[in-house]
């Protein structure tokens, strides 16, 4: 597979991202600069990592929207391609329009670094195929604004689409208001959209990859994504 | 060499040159070097290349006795972080800086900027910032504005931190009423880069343009640097102009731009514009180098509108660099920068006149000879008398009893957890944090494509410093090394944070010479030199300073990032501490939380049994003998098994008896072990000759004590997490 990772000013996780990728893939993924407006011919995964594009001044995600390459970026969605956002990456796609809602400050309006549990609520996407049905997974988030919030018929449409797959629960998988600390609508943790090959998430599996390092409690994310493109 | 700089009124000089905080003589001084009256622009640069927070002036003569030598040390303190070997063709870039003053002033840029000036030191030298750390020192919580100072700081440190992308790992926090008025924010960063792209400050070849980077010049900071060299009054709000500002998205963009450009050869040299700004990089690189230095002011992208020379000499903008090019490589160094939108100016060049001219509009502003501003700054040998030795303490009955004392002192300001503060820090950035906070006694990161990691810690107990200057900075430098130890790790070396009162007073000088005393001893005893360092003076709010405080960073490898073991407690393993114990009671917390005394001469800390102590733990750890390890400090043994438990959530039986002394004196050089069987470490350690004794056994969700009591665990952890959020709620 080619994956490729887009590289705003101020984004901060693209090397994260690559270490993950090319675990599963063997193959060190692309950089892209954002002031690009094309992407390298065969991209099959494009990634938008975590970050401060634009050190966040404006909204957080909203100049980073308005780069040369998220033109591509639309195009290459629009044709159907796979597009996977983490934390300023989720910001991106929504502040770009290619994912519904928004992410709002904290409930706490404070930074948050620590460790969350996601429950997997589907796993026929091209990001999730190798969890187990109803898998929860251990994962770290650090940001000031992902509270993801959405009008009641946006909400309505996810939840009746089953567009949300990844939720903040506690360690034994229960939904609760306690293990969703960014205050998210639902415990939304991650979305996908119609086609589901586009997800943005604010978690950050990409840091539980390696057994040396965080565990390895993500890797079946980054091992979903090798096993879509192995087959395709 | 044409004009001479327009001279101020001889009268008006002398009068400004106080308000600069150029003392009578040194101003004579700086009329004897230039044989005339200065101008304004050139009265601005002594002052502040003269301050104390630039030259040192009381601090050098006790500095230079410190060691800071050793087979692995590349560069020692001179350059802008200093620069270890760590095997495989590697350094490691670190040092740790204050921003003490600023910080009480405006608590979030204050702290944000103190985070940025130390990430420019270190990649400045060319090392990617792969970890920062703080140690930060508060007054008593319900203090005036306290809340409002913690809450600013720990949120400038993360708002920094988290968006330049590197990751927070460790620190540490003390509270004391005597930081009420003067908080300490100590910022440490520490990188990477490889043994052969090491880049230095000083300036070569004449004719070599000088190059300016970064964020444009506005009039922030102006004379930051004499704040930062004098103490507080009550009217110390009126100083907030003189903060600086920070952007961490800049600062990103710049450490990404010189990355870029290091990996040319076109840089010749290259140097941060921190304290002094540009006035202290360009006579610094300059005066290093023993070349002239010509500045056209014109030049320099600014932010504001109709700054004279004097301004932008003293301005302390944030996130800009100075940097002497090779003669050609201007457009590719140009096209890079502007790339990462950022300013790329050609303001100078460098001259064979060994002096610093500065231009505005064609008219000369400053002609001053380097040499003699650097050789005749002043140096002090101030007057100091040695710290009175405290009486060791006598007995001190147990009012309250061992499980009584243990759940006040786990959720004492000085003991609880740090949670609330390291959850509004990105540890995790980078993929390489190994042991985020709480995990380990010492913060683990791995360098990217390798096994080998690096462990860091900082470490100081101010309190003994106070008691016992020596034997704090002895106990600060041992503590560092125990904690690097206990993850299993090398200590190398150090980078030290010299805070302190008044150095006009003589007891508070003698406070300081005592540390450096006692560094120095820890330093040789341990082979653990100190390759950077900073020095903040003048702690002291309405004549009354903060405790001593040298805070010591302290950075150790391991080979393997694997071989590292945090101080979690697994269950059914056998309990071992490694370590003499007497029971020493004077300045422990116990004494002070629960006894309310703060009295006696500190733990006294034997060099030669923490060497032989931490080399046995750590080669029994090496040798995958140890699962977890934790070292006894503040609170004592029983602390320190209850740190193990809760880092877990499972229990212990505790067998050994002793009093409430043994349990909770703060003997020095002792480590807790958790192991699968006693009996093979403890036969090694009768072996060389090292007391350890097993304690207990972990199993369960209680501690239960010899006398039989038993705390769950939860409810030792609900304490120990509730204090700071319960502190911080109202102020944050």
């Amino acid at each position: 597979m080619k994956a490729g990772i887009i590289l705003f000013p101020g984004t901060n996780r693209e090397r994260d991202m690559a270490l993950a990728l090319a675990r599963v893939t063997g193959a060190k993924p692309a950089i892209i600069w954002h002031g690009e407006s094309e992407l390298p011919a065969g991209t099959d995964l494009v990634v938008l990592p975590g970050g401060f594009s634009y050190g966040d001044y404006l909204r957080c995600g909203a100049m980073a929207a308005q780069s040369p390459i998220m033109r591509a970026v639309a195009d290459f969605a629009a044709r159907g391609g796979h597009v996977l956002g983490v934390c300023n990456g989720f910001q991106i796609l929504i502040e770009a329009g290619l994912l519904p809602g928004a992410l709002l400050k904290n409930a706490s309006l404070r930074f948050l670094s620590m460790d969350c549990h996601l429950k997997v609520e589907r796993t026929d996407t091209p990001y999730t195929s190798q969890f187990q049905p109803g898998a929860v997974f251990r994962s770290t988030m650090a940001h000031g604004d992902g509270n993801y919030f959405a009008g009641d018929e946006t909400l309505d449409q996810l939840e009746g689409e089953g567009r949300v797959v990844l939720r903040y629960c506690t360690p034994e998988g229960a939904v609760t208001e306690a293990a969703n600390r960014n205050g998210s609508v639902n415990n939304i943790a991650g979305i996908v959209s119609p086609n589901r090959r586009i997800l943005g998430l604010m978690p950050h599996p990409e840091n539980q990859v390696d057994p040396d390092i965080d565990g390895t409690d993500g890797l079946p994310m980054f091992q979903s994504i090798a096993a879509t493109f192995a087959t395709a | 060499m044409t004009d001479l700089p327009t001279p101020l009124d001889a009268a008006r000089a002398k009068q400004l040159s106080a308000e600069f905080g150029l003392k009578g003589d040194e101003y004579d001084r700086v009329l004897a070097i230039l044989g005339r009256t200065p101008s304004l622009t050139e009265l601005g640069i002594f002052s502040v290349m003269w301050s104390e927070h630039c030259s040192y002036k009381s601090s050098r003569f006790w500095l230079k006795q410190l060691p800071t030598t050793a087979p692995w040390v590349i560069h020692g303190p001179g350059e802008n972080a200093g620069v270890i070997d760590i095997g495989e063709g590697l350094v490691a870039v670190f040092k740790m800086e204050s921003h003490n003053h600023p910080s009480f002033i405006e608590p979030y840029q204050g702290a944000a900027t103190g985070v940025g000036g130390i990430l420019r030191d270190v990649f400045t030298m060319g090392a990617r910032p792969i970890a920062n750390l703080n140690a930060l020192r508060f007054g008593s919580p319900d203090a005036p504005r306290m809340k409002r100072v913690i809450d600013g700081v720990v949120r400038g440190i993360g708002g920094y931190g988290n968006c330049v992308g590197v990751p927070t790992v460790g620190g540490e926090v003390n509270f004391h009423p005597r930081y009420n008025g003067n908080p300490l924010v100590n910022a440490m960063t520490v990188g990477i880069a490889k043994a052969d792209r090491i880049f230095l400050s000083a300036a070569a070849g004449v004719g070599n343009a000088v190059v300016y980077l970064g964020s444009k010049t506005g009039r922030d900071g102006i004379h930051g640097a004499t704040m930062a060299s004098t103490e507080f009054a009550a009217d110390s709000e009126d100083k907030r102009p003189t903060v600086q500002v920070g952007d961490p998205f800049a600062e990103k963009l710049l450490i990404e731009a010189c990355m870029e450009l290091m990996a040319t050869d076109a840089i010749v040299a290259i140097q941060d514009m921190g304290a002094a700004g540009l006035t202290s990089s360009s006579v610094e690189m300059a005066g290093k180098g023993g070349v002239g230095i010509e500045l056209q002011m014109e030049n320099v992208p600014q932010r504001e509108t109709g700054m004279t020379a004097y301004e932008m000499m003293l301005s302390e903008s944030q996130e800009r660099m100075l940097m002497i090019l090779k003669p050609g490589r201007e457009a590719m160094a140009e096209a890079i920068f502007r790339k990462w939108e950022l300013d790329f100016a050609i303001i100078g060049h460098l001259t064979d006149t060994g002096r610093i001219v500065i231009r505005h509009h064609g008219v000369v502003e400053a002609d001053i000879e380097l040499a003699p501003l650097e050789s005749q700054a002043p140096l002090y040998e101030r007057p100091w008398v040695p710290t009175p030795k405290l009486p060791v303490l006598g007995t001190v009955a147990d009012p309250v009893g061992l499980k009584a004392a243990l759940l006040t002192l786990v959720a004492c300001p000085d003991l609880c957890s740090r949670r609330w503060i390291w959850d509004q820090y990105d540890s995790m950035v980078g993929g390489q944090t190994a042991k985020r906070p709480g995990a380990a006694d010492a913060a683990v990161v791995r360098v990217e494509d390798h096994k080998r990691a690096l462990a860091m810690t900082t470490d100081c107990t101010p309190r003994y410093c106070l008691a016992d200057p020596e034997e704090g900075g002895k106990q600060a430098v041992a503590e560092a090394w125990r904690n690097i130890t206990a993850v299993g790790a090398l200590p190398l070396a150090i980078t030290d944070n010299m805070n302190f009162g008044n150095p006009e007073k003589p007891e508070i000088m003698g406070q300081f010479a005592g540390a450096v005393m006692g560094i120095g001893a820890a330093c040789r005893a341990l082979d653990f030199p100190v390759v950077s360092g900073n020095v903040s003076l003048y702690n002291e709010t309405e004549g009354r300073g903060i405790l001593p405080t040298p805070a010591i960073g302290g950075v150790g490898v391991l080979e393997d990032v694997a071989q590292a073991i945090g101080l979690a407690m697994p269950a059914d393993h056998d309990l071992v501490l490694v370590g003499a114990t007497q029971g020493w009671l004077g300045q422990s917390l116990w004494l002070r939380e629960i006894a309310g005394r703060e009295e006696g001469a500190p733990p006294p800390v034997d060099l030669v049994a923490e060497r032989r102590n931490g080399d046995f733990v750590r080669a029994q750890i090496l040798a995958g003998a140890v699962t977890a390890c934790h070292d006894c400090s503040d609170g004592g043994l029983l602390v320190a098994v209850a740190e193990m438990a809760m880092a877990s959530g499972i229990g212990a039986v505790l067998e050994a008896s002793g009093d409430h002394a043994f349990w909770y004196g703060e003997d020095q050089s002792r480590y807790v072990l958790a192991v699968p069987a006693a009996a093979p470490i403890l036969a090694a350690a009768a072996a060389a000759g090292i007391p350890a004794t097993r304690i207990g056994h972990s199993r369960g969700g209680d501690l239960v004590l010899p006398n039989g009591d038993a705390i769950s665990i939860l409810t030792l952890a609900a304490a120990h997490e509730a204090t700071l959020p319960a502190l911080m709620r109202d102020g944050a």
